[in-house]
């Protein structure tokens, strides 16, 4: 078979279709379409499976649609933190797109733009491909895509949808020096594609994709939008998404002390009572970052809710605030207990 | 055989030349500029043609080894009054970066920022919030942090809400000839170690050069600063920081300020016309529950100052009290006493290892332990001690100096 291919491939004819690990591996190539990762309609090609996550990014509410390619014969390992241990090769997909109405969010899809995050021998090396006429082509300084589409309230939106350049892909995937997956962590994976059927965990498991998966203790993210689920676990699952990636000891935030993943108990780290070291005007005249039981005096919430420069948090990928996002941590910090009685002593200004 | 190899890599690396990318004025300046800091290989130099270019988003250098250069920081101009997106003006996350020869207008948050750099030097820019000191300005101008082998030379910062000059979490530092003016604090460095603050003017700001340190931060234990031929002019601009951060607490009127760092030398500095403490020596001053953080000044040694016109009004708590028992003016040198404090959950009480000496009079609080309220001071003047520091100057990377000639 792969004679036949070689033979048609030097008589000049198309390629089979299918991904170009090759290409994968070796270039950035200037079109998406080059890799063979999909069809000229859309379809994924033979391998490169979706997955979802209890617990996404916020995106200005863009739709998300993930896939995973890994080479043939190949597996990722399991790890109880951090994202799975991926084989060299493996591709990791993330296209984005707007429907023209958040309310009815399958129908009148716009493609915006396609990320990459590839396993090249010498490391993680994230791509974005940005819809254009004639398909997605690489951007590498980033760009804006005016977008508009009504929200869930019926209100008209329109924002500067904001690509971003390389340098910003690794900011957030960012692990010491190098680039890492963050979605697909055990935590994040373990519930159902699309919210229904079997596991993934279990899925990828048993179709020879992963290795190791214990026979029980996975961990687990919760889902930040199922009520039904403990509030804690939701919103600890909502900021280890969107504020983990760099608010971790390996991460871009790491000389602030604030600490949001999963794992992390102390609460000076998690942002209980702790005073804000470089966020200048960002502080927005509060003291700590979370003061339990005052949601509106807690640092963290005033940077989430901000859309403003220098103050909002996460720093990038989003435009608006999530609304949705903000009003679950503000049930959690005002859910937390009182402090009073035990209040830092005042201070001893000299 | 293995000199052979030696020649053909020397030959490579000779072959494999640095280049020049030029980027002018005109067209899609964000685009443009942040291509060529993308496309850039070490040892390139991206030359910023003199023009005012208007940006929107930050801007972001990952690249080992590179030199952004402009035509000079009134020529080349990286307008920012616009910017939508990023925390920082130019961001630098690579090693071994130079960068001169700039003006950085009205970032919306930070001006340049350096993270996880080993070798980054900021050299004749110039950081400026147009509208004069405002709260709503970008809290840092030059902003070096979890770096190593800094160097900020004739370098000027204006307006900034938290600090000027901030050098964060650092090591092997050298800031000099710089200058910093209204800003809440002149030029801070906050759990560094190793540093050199040398012959720049700080005026105008509401504190003129701080060194802080810290709890619950991956590196803290702030140590080994020296501060010397400093200009430490008249700052007494209104503190307009936005509360909640640290520098918010500082007075204004001050003029140098030691807080919970070990070995720190201030000598043969100007400390002129500062309104409250020429220099101000304290522990920090918060409850605070990390188990390794010191909280004391030790080991602090101010010597051969000299120091003029200063402690005549300061602004702080009971500063007026205090400065009246002594005859209505602050001498130069003002500790708060704190010589212990306990170790949170139960681990006992540590003293500070190494004095505070002045040659100049100075007052001590005798406030003792940690978190002892002001309003239990017991002023009472410190006995005179001269003591010079022989430690040799901080040295920095020979090659990143010539870069920044």
């Amino acid at each position: 078979m792969r004679r036949i291919g070689a033979a048609l491939l030097l008589l000049g004819a198309a390629p089979a279709p299918g991904v170009r690990s090759d290409l994968l591996m070796a270039t950035d190539a200037p079109k998406l379409a080059d890799y063979g990762l999909f069809d000229a309609a859309g379809r994924p090609a033979p391998g490169v499976q979706p997955y979802t996550l209890n617990t996404p990014l916020f995106s200005d509410h863009a739709e998300k649609f993930r896939f995973a390619w890994l080479p043939p014969g190949t597996k990722a390992h399991y790890r109880a933190s951090g994202a799975l241990a991926f084989p060299v090769g493996t591709v990791l997909v993330k296209r984005f797109a707007f429907p023209a109405d958040l309310r009815r969010p399958t129908k009148k899809l716009r493609a915006i733009e396609t990320r990459l995050l590839i396993h090249r021998p010498a490391g993680w090396v994230a791509l974005s491909f940005v819809e254009q006429d004639g398909g997605a082509v690489l951007k590498r300084a980033g760009v804006k895509v005016p977008v508009e589409f009504i929200d869930k309230a019926g209100r008209a939106q329109a924002i500067d949808y904001a690509v971003p350049n390389q340098n910003q892909c690794k900011t957030c995937h960012q692990d010491g020096e190098a680039i890492t997956p963050i979605g697909p962590t055990a935590g994040n994976l373990n519930g159902s594609l699309h919210g229904t059927g079997p596991n993934q965990l279990m899925t990828w498991a048993t179709s020879g994709r992963l290795a190791g998966l214990p026979a029980d203790g996975w961990p687990r993210l919760a889902r930040w939008d199922n009520a039904a689920e403990p509030l804690n676990a939701r919103a600890r699952a909502y900021l280890a998404v969107n504020c983990a990636h760099c608010h971790s000891r390996g991460g871009f935030a790491s000389n602030s002390g604030l600490y949001l993943v999963p794992e992390e108990v102390t609460p000076a780290h998690l942002g209980v009572l702790k005073r804000p070291v470089a966020a200048g005007r960002g502080s927005g005249g509060h003291e700590f970052s979370i003061l339990p039981g005052q949601p509106d005096k807690s640092i963290l919430l005033h940077r989430m809710t901000s859309s403003e420069p220098g103050i909002m948090m996460p720093q990038f990928g989003r435009a608006l605030a999530h609304e949705e996002g903000n009003a679950l941590i503000r049930k959690w910090i005002a859910a937390m207990p009182d402090p009073a009685d035990s209040a830092p002593a005042a201070a001893a200004a000299p | 055989m293995r000199m052979a190899l030696l020649i053909a890599l020397l030959a490579s690396s000779s072959l494999a030349q640095a280049k020049m990318i030029h980027v002018g004025p005109g067209g899609n300046a964000q685009e443009k500029l942040q291509t060529a800091l993308i496309e850039a290989q070490p040892g390139d130099t991206v030359h910023i043609a003199a023009g005012r270019y208007a940006l929107a988003d930050g801007l972001s250098l990952d690249v080992d080894g590179v030199t952004v250069k402009g035509d000079g920081p009134d020529k080349t101009i990286l307008d920012f009054t616009a910017q939508k997106v990023a925390g920082e003006g130019l961001l630098i996350t690579s090693d071994n970066v130079v960068v001169r020869d700039l003006g950085i207008e009205n970032a919306a948050g930070n001006g340049v920022k350096s993270k996880g750099s080993d070798g980054i030097a900021l050299v004749n820019l110039r950081v400026e919030w147009t509208g004069g000191p405002k709260s709503t300005n970008g809290a840092y101008g030059l902003y070096p942090v979890s770096s190593k082998n800094v160097l900020i030379d004739r370098s000027v910062v204006k307006g900034a809400s938290d600090a000027g000059i901030y050098v964060g979490q650092s090591q092997n530092i050298i800031v000099r000839g710089s200058r910093a003016e209204m800003n809440v604090a002149g030029i801070e460095i906050e759990n560094s170690y190793d540093a050199d603050v040398v012959g720049n003017t700080a005026t105008n700001n509401a504190g003129g050069i701080l060194v802080f340190d810290l709890p619950d931060l991956p590196q803290q234990g702030g140590r080994n600063v020296k501060l010397t031929n400093n200009q430490v002019i008249a700052n007494n601009h209104v503190n307009f920081a936005a509360p909640g951060n640290i520098v918010a607490g500082v007075p204004s009127g001050t003029g140098i300020m030691v807080m919970a760092n070990a070995r720190v030398m201030v000598e043969n500095n100007h400390v002129m016309g500062n309104n409250g403490s020429a220099v101000m020596i304290v522990a920090y001053t918060q409850a605070f529950t990390d188990k390794a953080y010191n909280p004391l000044p030790r080991d602090v040694s101010v010597a051969g100052n000299h120091f003029m016109d200063n402690g005549k009004a300061p602004a702080f708590k009971g500063g007026k009290e205090i400065a009246a028992a002594v005859g209505g003016t602050l001498p130069p040198v003002l500790w708060d006493g704190v010589t212990h404090y306990a170790v949170p959950g139960g681990g006992g009480e540590k003293v500070a290892e190494g004095g505070i000496n002045s040659d100049a009079p100075g007052i001590s609080l005798n406030l003792g332990l940690q978190g002892t309220p002001a309003t239990q001071a017991k002023p009472a003047p410190m006995q005179a001690n001269l003591v010079v520091s022989t430690r040799p100057a901080i040295v920095l990377p020979a090659a990143l100096e010539a870069r920044a000639k």
